[in-house]
C-alpha cells in the first residue's frame, strides 16, 4: 500500500511544532518521544505501519482547537485517531503528521430521557454510551463488533453500522448534533437535540467522512428506550441459495427482525470448534432475532420459522430461555476470535443487494480455488452487508498479497453485483485504490470538492479515501506552499 | 419551461443555461424562484423495485402517489410518511419523488422510522456546470467515499439536480391503533408524549393538537402486536388522563401529517424544529392563532397573522421554515433560517463548488 513520502521540510520542524503545541496543550499531552509515538503507529489494519511525527491527547475541544489551528499554521498534517480500531487503515499515520487522538475526550456530558438524548465526548466508547443510561433501561442502538474498544469518534468518522441496524439504521441516522473544529481551528455546532438541523445537511456528510473535513469533539446522540425483550432463532440449511431465499421471504413477509446473521460453512467449522456453541454442521446457518413482549415475539418467530419450515431446514432452533439465546450468540460472536485461532486473517465489509447473495458466494468460493486461500463468510445478511474473512499466513512470504489481491477481487464482485466496496468499515486506506471500480472520476470529483471547502488545505487525514492518483494535485499544490 | 426526458438532455440544458434555473418536480411545495423552469416531471418511471430487498430505484420526476402504489400492492411503504403540501398551500400539480427527496420531507413516522435522508441509499443528479454525478447506490449500507446522498436530500436543488434516486422502503404495518387522552394542556401534553416516546412499545407517532387538548400516540405492527402496546400506552398514560383506543385513525395521521387543522385559514404558516421539551415555554411566546405539535412535541407548526416575523420571537435552539406566506413575506424574511457565520460559511462554499455559475434555484437557501 502506497503513502506519500513525508515531506522533509515538515520533519527537519519536529522540535519546533512541539514546542508551539507545548504552549497549549500540558507535557503529558504531546508525545515526542519516538518510542512512545510507535502506540501510534497503526489501528487494527495491523499489517501497515508508520509511527507519526507527533502525538497529541487534547483533553477539551479548546485544545483540540489549539492543535487544529497551530497545525493549520504550520501546514502539517493532522490524522484524528478515535480508539485505534479501524479496520481500514484509517487512522494509519504518515511520517510527517500529526496524531491528534481524542481517547482521553471521554465524558458524558448530559443525559436527556424526557428527549431521549445523550451528548459525549467523541473519545468515549461505544459501549460506555450505552452503559451510561442502562440504568434507565436506554440504549444507544448502533453496536459496531468492536464497540467495547470503539470511540463515538470513529463511529462518526466511519459512519459505523452493526448488527442491529437492519431495525435501528447506523450511526447517521442515530447522530443528531456535533462539535466539530475545523482544520483551520474554528468550532462549529451543526444539529442539535431537535430531529432536523436546518440548512444544508452537513451533518450527513460529515458523518462518514473519515476525519477528513473535522475532528468532532462533541456529540449528540439519539438513544432508545430497550425493547421488553429479544430471542433469537437459529435455522440451518444445506445450501446458501436457500438461506438466502428464506431470508428474502421473511422480508416479503412483512417482518422486520432486528438481526439476521448468516455464517457460511468454513465459518461454521471454525465457530464450533472454537465456541462449541453445538451448531448443526451445514452450508448455511442463519442467526434471526426479533423483540418485543414475550407474546410479540412469538408470533414473530411463529411466522419466521413457518417461512423457515418452508424452505425444508436441516435444523431449526428456537431458544427456550436466556441460556439457550446466549448459545444461539455464542459461535457468531466469537467468529473472529475465531479466525484469529486458526491463522491471520483480513476482514472486508463488501455490500450487496440481498438478491445476489448465493451468486456473490459461490463465485467467492471459486475465487478462493483461484487463489488457494481459504475464506469464511460471515454477515449481516438483513442489508446485504457481506464480511469474508479471508485466511493468510503473515508469516509466508507473498501471501499478504495474494490475500490482498483476493480481497480486492471480492470488493469488485460486490460493486459488480450492485453493491458497494465497503458498508460499514469505511475506505481508509484499504479500500482506497478501489474507489475507481464503484465511481467514476466525476463522482470523486464531486466528493473531493467537499473536502476543498471544508479542509482547502488537504491537511486533514490526506491520503486517504481517495486513489492518490486522484488527490495528487491537490495535495501537491499543498506541498508547495 | 423545459422540460427534459432525459438525463443526459437534462445535463445538456443545465450547461447550455445562461440564467438561473427554477427547479421544479410537481411544482406543489411552494418554493419556486424566479427563472425559466427546469422541469423533472418527465423524468418518470421505476429503474428497479426488490420488495425481498426493501430496494427501490425510481426516477426522480415519477408520482408520489405511483411509488406509493406499487409499493402498496407488495404491501410496503415509504415509512418516512412523507407530507402532501397541495392542501396547505393551497397548490395544484403531481409531487414527485425527487421533490420529497429534494426537499426532505418526513412526516409524524420520522420519530420512529427516521427522515426523508435516513431512506435514501442514492442519487444521481445534475450539478451546476452540467455534470452528472451518482453517490451511494441501492444496499442499505454504504459508507464507500463522502456520503453526498445525505448532501442532497433537503439541498432544494440548489447543488444539482435530482434524476434518479434510491430508496429504502419498509414492510406496511398489518394493523395500527392510537391512544388519545383529551383535556391536556401543552405542559401536560409534552410530558405525556415524552413518556410514550421513552416506553418500550415502539410509538409510530407522537402528536398534540392544542385546539383540542388531545394527545394521540400511534402504534403499528402486527394486529395483536399494536392491540398488545396500544393497551400499554393506555395504562403508562392513565395518569394523563383517560385514554381512548382508536383500531384505526389514518385520515387523523393523515390530517397531521398534512397540517389539515391549518387548511384554508388565513395566516402566514411557520414550521419550527426545537427539543420537544422547549416547546413548552417556546408556544405562548408565538402568540399564534393556532398550533399544531408533531414528533413529540419537537416540530411545531404554528398559523399567525400575515407579515409576522416569527423568528424574531425564538429563544430556544432549532431552526425555523417559513412554509407559507406571501411573496413580499418571503423575501423580506426568508424561508429558510440564516445560519451562523461559520455554517453560512461552508454552506455557500459547497454551493460555490457544486453550482458556480450561481443558477440552481439561486437564493433559495442563502
Amino acid at each position: 500500500m502506497e503513502m506519500p513520502s513525508p515531506n522533509p521540510a515538515i520533519l527537519a520542524r519536529k522540535a519546533r511544532l512541539a514546542a508551539r503545541l507545548l504552549t497549549v496543550l500540558p507535557a503529558d499531552a504531546v508525545i515526542q518521544d519516538e518510542a512512545e509515538t510507535r502506540a501510534y503507529e497503526c489501528d487494527a489494519l495491523t499489517a501497515y505501519k508508520c509511527p507519526p511525527l507527533l502525538a497529541v491527547l487534547p483533553r477539551s475541544t479548546q485544545e483540540v482547537s489549539d492543535v487544529l489551528r497551530i497545525c493549520h499554521e504550520e501546514g502539517v498534517p493532522v490524522v484524528p485517531r478515535g480508539a485505534g480500531t479501524s479496520l481500514a487503515g484509517g487512522a494509519l499515520p504518515t511520517a510527517d503528521c500529526v496524531i491528534l487522538g481524542v481517547a482521553r475526550m471521554n465524558e458524558v456530558l448530559e443525559t436527556d430521557y424526557e428527549n431521549r438524548i445523550i451528548r459525549v465526548q467523541t473519545g468515549r466508547t461505544n459501549l460506555s454510551v450505552s452503559g451510561a443510561v442502562e440504568e434507565e433501561a436506554f440504549f444507544y442502538a448502533p453496536d459496531p463488533s468492536s464497540q467495547l474498544a470503539c470511540a463515538i469518534a470513529g463511529n462518526i468518522a466511519m459512519n459505523s453500522g452493526g448488527a442491529h441496524c437492519l431495525k435501528y439504521g447506523v450511526t447517521t441516522n442515530n447522530l443528531l448534533g456535533v462539535t466539530m473544529v475545523m482544520m483551520d481551528g474554528t468550532v462549529v455546532e451543526i444539529g442539535g437535540a431537535h430531529l432536523d438541523a436546518g440548512g444544508l445537511d452537513l451533518l450527513g456528510v460529515i458523518c462518514g467522512s473519515e476525519g477528513q473535513l473535522g475532528v468532532v469533539t462533541e456529540a449528540t446522540l439519539r438513544i432508545l428506550r430497550k425493547p421488553e425483550g429479544a430471542r433469537p432463532v437459529l435455522i440451518g440449511y444445506d445450501s446458501n441459495e436457500v438461506a438466502g431465499a428464506c431470508v428474502s421471504d421473511i422480508i416479503k413477509a412483512g417482518v422486520l427482525p432486528v438481526a439476521i446473521e448468516f455464517m457460511d460453512r468454513p465459518c461454521i467449522e471454525a465457530c464450533e470448534a472454537f465456541a462449541k456453541a453445538g451448531y448443526p454442521m451445514c452450508e448455511a446457518l442463519l442467526i434471526i432475532e426479533v423483540e418485543g413482549s414475550p407474546e410479540e415475539i412469538d408470533h414473530q418467530l411463529g411466522l419466521i420459522t413457518e417461512i423457515a419450515r418452508s424452505h425444508n431446514p436441516v435444523e431449526l432452533r428456537e431458544a427456550g430461555d436466556a441460556d439457550e439465546a446466549a448459545r444461539i450468540w455464542l459461535g457468531r460472536k466469537s467468529a473472529f476470535g475465531a479466525m484469529g485461532q486458526i491463522n491471520d486473517y483480513m476482514c472486508l465489509d463488501g455490500t450487496i443487494p440481498v438478491s445476489s447473495l448465493p451468486f456473490v458466494l459461490r463465485r467467492i468460493g471459486e475465487m478462493s480455488k483461484e487463489f488457494g486461500l481459504d475464506v469464511a463468510n460471515v454477515f449481516h445478511a438483513g442489508d446485504g452487508n457481506m464480511h469474508p474473512l479471508i485466511l493468510f499466513d503473515a508469516n509466508k512470504p507473498g501471501d499478504l498479497e495474494t490475500c490482498e489481491a483476493f480481497g480486492a477481487e471480492i470488493l469488485k464482485l460486490c460493486v459488480e453485483a450492485g453493491g458497494c466496496l465497503t458498508g460499514e468499515h469505511g475506505v481508509g486506506i484499504e479500500k482506497r485504490d478501489l474507489m475507481l471500480h464503484q465511481y467514476d472520476e466525476a463522482d470523486l470529483e464531486a466528493q473531493l470538492k467537499v473536502k476543498d471547502v471544508f479542509d482547502p488545505k488537504w491537511l486533514l487525514n490526506p491520503a486517504k479515501v481517495f486513489p492518490l492518483t486522484v488527490t495528487e494535485g491537490r495535495r501537491a499544490a499543498l506541498a508547495a506552499e | 419551461m423545459m422540460t427534459l426526458g432525459s438525463e443526459a438532455e437534462l445535463a445538456e440544458a443545465i450547461a447550455g443555461a445562461s440564467g438561473p434555473l427554477c427547479i421544479q418536480g410537481g411544482g406543489s411545495r411552494g418554493l419556486a424562484v424566479e427563472g425559466e423552469v427546469l422541469s423533472t416531471r418527465a423524468l418518470s418511471g421505476v429503474e428497479l423495485y426488490e420488495p425481498g430487498a426493501l430496494t427501490l430505484v425510481v426516477k426522480a420526476g415519477t408520482p408520489v402517489a405511483e411509488v406509493e402504489a406499487l409499493l402498496a400492492a407488495e404491501n410496503q411503504r415509504l415509512a418516512f410518511e412523507p407530507m402532501d403540501h397541495r392542501g396547505l398551500l393551497g397548490t395544484e400539480g403531481e409531487p414527485t419523488i425527487g421533490g420529497v427527496i429534494a426537499a426532505g420531507i418526513s412526516g409524524p413516522r420520522r420519530i420512529q422510522a427516521g427522515a426523508a435522508r435516513d431512506h435514501l441509499l442514492g442519487v444521481r443528479f445534475v450539478d451546476g456546470s452540467g455534470q452528472v454525478v451518482k453517490n451511494g447506490g441501492r444496499v442499505m449500507k454504504n459508507v464507500t467515499g463522502y456520503d453526498l446522498v445525505k448532501l442532497l436530500c433537503g439541498a432544494h436543488g440548489t447543488l444539482g439536480v435530482l434524476t434518479e434516486v434510491s430508496l429504502k422502503v419498509l414492510p406496511r404495518a398489518e394493523a395500527e391503533a392510537t391512544v388519545a387522552v383529551a383535556g391536556l394542556d401543552l405542559p401536560q401534553a409534552v410530558r405525556a408524549m415524552s413518556a410514550a416516546l421513552g416506553s418500550p412499545y415502539d410509538v409510530t407517532g407522537a402528536a398534540y393538537d392544542a385546539e383540542a387538548g388531545q394527545v394521540c400516540i400511534r402504534v403499528e405492527g402486527f394486529a395483536g402486536s399494536a392491540a398488545y402496546r396500544s393497551g400499554k400506552l393506555a395504562e403508562l398514560l392513565s395518569p394523563f388522563g383517560r385514554a381512548e383506543v382508536q383500531p384505526q385513525a389514518r385520515d387523523l395521521w393523515q390530517g397531521l401529517r398534512d397540517v389539515s387543522a391549518f387548511h384554508g385559514r388565513a395566516g402566514d404558516v411557520w414550521r419550527i424544529s426545537v427539543k420537544p421539551s422547549d416547546a413548552v415555554t417556546l408556544a405562548p411566546r408565538l402568540e399564534a392563532e393556532a398550533l399544531q405539535f408533531d414528533w413529540g412535541g419537537g416540530l411545531i407548526w404554528a398559523l399567525v397573522p400575515e407579515g409576522t416575523d416569527l423568528r424574531a420571537r425564538i429563544n430556544v435552539p432549532g431552526h425555523t421554515t417559513l412554509v407559507r406566506a406571501a411573496q413580499n413575506t418571503r423575501a423580506r424574511l426568508g424561508v429558510f433560517q440564516p445560519q451562523p457565520a461559520p455554517l453560512a460559511a461552508i454552506s455557500a462554499g459547497l454551493r460555490r463548488q457544486f453550482d458556480p455559475r450561481g443558477i440552481l434555484n439561486p437564493g433559495l437557501m442563502g
